[in-house]
């Protein structure tokens, strides 16, 4: 009987979820008809996966007068005049880069979700046809932006969860709760992901950082599937720092043998050796963690983007299929391909985690074998070799 | 490409970095590290009570193989004390008749010579009685055939006409 309300508890959860993501666009859409061509759907899509200096909820016109609700978040700014901080209601909601806003001597403008810098004697921002400001530079935006937001929220989240189960192991060896949700995920990442790929002598040291890679990618990707509309594992910045710290750890804890096949691969010959080693140093330093951020980032991205197309299939198929027809169409493909989201959101943190683990595994691991040599001399590839040339 | 360069911003970067970093720490801090070590703990316990259950197993089937073989050697000797006791009374009775018999012999063989030296004696007191009676006997016959001359002269005749006929 618990088994099937807690079953019943999750489906309605996910029917909440998908529906009020399609709720919070279609109140959006229909209320103001601002977004009903292609081109505007498809401005709106771009503008909802880039990152954003404020926490919008939804917009509606009333009195012919555009309102948005939501809260405004801090803008941080390094300047040519130095640190400026601002609240982002300063900009008035803009992003076309029309409202400047004056500060420490500075005049700032927003489009396109980037924060610009005026050159003096400058009162609007203008672009060539590269999209680059000529009369406007980019700032360091170190703002609490909306990712920024959903990092710390999630951080915190995290941090009170997975605390509140630790301590529960000083009182008994059984959680109880939430915490039960949580153990069977950690043995997971730990038993699964850890153990296997790095190797019974070494995977403790790493569980740590893999199982927070996990869990932050996994709960930020379901929290891109609320209708908060957050899209952090999205932002190619962020996934960018996730690879780049993979990066920092297996190559710092690359043993001997690890930069010893990449530097002087052993057992081909000597003048394939300094060709080997170019090849292999950009597969560890760069197409490692270039295949890292860029499968996440478009992962996620194109997730959201299918989503919202979808989503926007109830106005855009309107004249053709009918009111009735296009809202149908839409809800029952959006509906399943939420599903699937929530399917890839998992599977994308997976996958993070299972290559850190996989390519920290490698850097630590101890060849004790020594290669078989067949009967003229050559190596014979041995399961490791396979599995390298695979990723 | 250009998209994603254009897309990069620099500070989302450094904000996200230095968090993350930040919550690396206290997570394994907080949470992985008494998580991790407590589940060791666990499992190891686990461990231990399972190899613990397994040996007290083993124990209880030795335990039970001893017994088994206590209760087959003291069947076995019970069976041995039985056949020997057995043995024992066979032996007994055996020997005590073989005694028995001997004593019985014995007794018979000093009763027959006791019976013979009795016969002999016996025989020898009737010879004897048989001769005094006889001498008694005689002396009477003699006493009353020569009470009378007459019957001695008649008896010297006789003696002498038998003698005249050899």
């Amino acid at each position: 009987m618990k088994k099937v309300l807690e079953t019943l508890k999750t489906a309605t959860l996910l029917f909440v979820l998908c529906f009020s993501l399609q709720g919070f666009a279609s109140s959006d859409e229909d209320q103001n008809l601002e977004v009903d061509t292609k081109d505007e759907v498809d401005a709106y899509i771009q503008h909802h996966i880039k990152d954003a200096h404020d926490f919008h909820l939804f917009s509606y016109t009333s009195n012919g007068e555009r309102k948005h609700v939501g809260f405004p978040l801090p803008v941080i700014v390094w300047s040519s005049n130095g640190l400026a901080t601002f609240m982002s209601s300063a900009f008035h909601h803009d992003d076309d880069g029309k409202v400047v806003v004056e500060r420490n001597g500075s005049s700032f403008v927003k489009f396109h979700s980037k924060i610009y810098e005026l050159n003096a004697g400058a009162s609007q921002v203008e672009f060539d046809e590269t999209h680059h400001a000529t009369n406007a530079d980019k700032v360091l935006d170190f703002s609490i932006t909306k990712s920024v937001f959903g990092i710390l929220l999630i951080g915190l989240f995290m941090l009170i969860a997975f605390s509140s189960l630790a301590r529960q192991y000083k009182n008994k060896s059984i959680p109880t709760g939430f915490g039960r949700v949580l153990e069977p995920l950690v043995l997971y990442v730990r038993d699964e992901i850890a153990r296997p790929n790095i190797g019974e002598k070494r995977y403790r040291q790493f569980t740590g950082y893999l199982l927070t890679v996990f869990f932050f990618i996994w709960i930020l990707n379901l929290l891109g599937l609320t209708p908060f509309g957050f899209n952090v594992t999205g932002q190619i910045a962020v996934t960018a720092a996730l690879a780049i710290f993979t990066l920092v750890i297996y190559t710092f804890s690359g043993n001997k043998d690890y930069w010893m096949h990449i530097l002087w691969m052993p057992g081909v010959p000597v003048l394939i050796r300094p060709v080997l080693a170019v090849i292999e140093l950009a597969g560890a330093l760069v197409i490692k963690p270039f295949s890292l951020l860029v499968r996440l980032f478009a992962n996620i991205s194109a997730g959201h983007i299918v989503v919202m197309s979808l989503i926007a299939i109830m106005f855009t198929l309107k004249k053709s299929l009918g009111v009735v027809g296009a809202t149908g169409l839409s809800l029952v493909l959006s509906f399943f391909i939420t599903l699937i989201e929530v399917l890839v959101a998992f599977l994308q943190a997976y996958i993070f985690t299972m290559l850190s683990a996989l390519f920290i595994g490698m850097a630590v691991a101890e060849h004790d074998h020594d290669h078989e040599h067949d009967t003229h001399g050559h190596d014979v590839p041995d399961a490791e070799d396979v599995r390298g040339d695979f990723i | 490409m250009e998209i994603l360069i254009n897309d990069f911003s620099p500070g989302l970067f450094v904000v996200m970095t230095i968090l993350f970093l930040g919550l690396i720490f206290l997570m394994v801090k907080f949470a992985w590290k008494p998580i991790l070590s407590s589940l060791d703990e666990r499992e190891s316990g686990i461990k231990d009570a399972l190899a613990a259950a397994e040996k007290a197993r083993t124990d209880m089937q030795n335990l039970q193989a001893d017994n088994e073989k206590m209760l087959q050697e003291a069947r076995a000797e019970r069976e041995s004390m039985l056949k020997e006791a057995r043995e024992i009374k066979e032996k007994m009775i055996s020997d005590s008749k073989e005694l028995a018999k001997v004593e019985g012999d014995k007794m018979l063989k000093q009763a027959q010579v006791a019976i013979e030296s009795e016969k002999k004696a016996a025989v020898a007191d009737i010879k004897n009685q048989v001769a005094e009676l006889s001498v008694a006997i005689a002396e009477k016959v003699i006493k009353e055939e020569l009470s009378n001359s007459e019957k001695q002269l008649k008896l010297v005749d006789s003696l002498l006409s038998d003698l005249k006929l050899n």
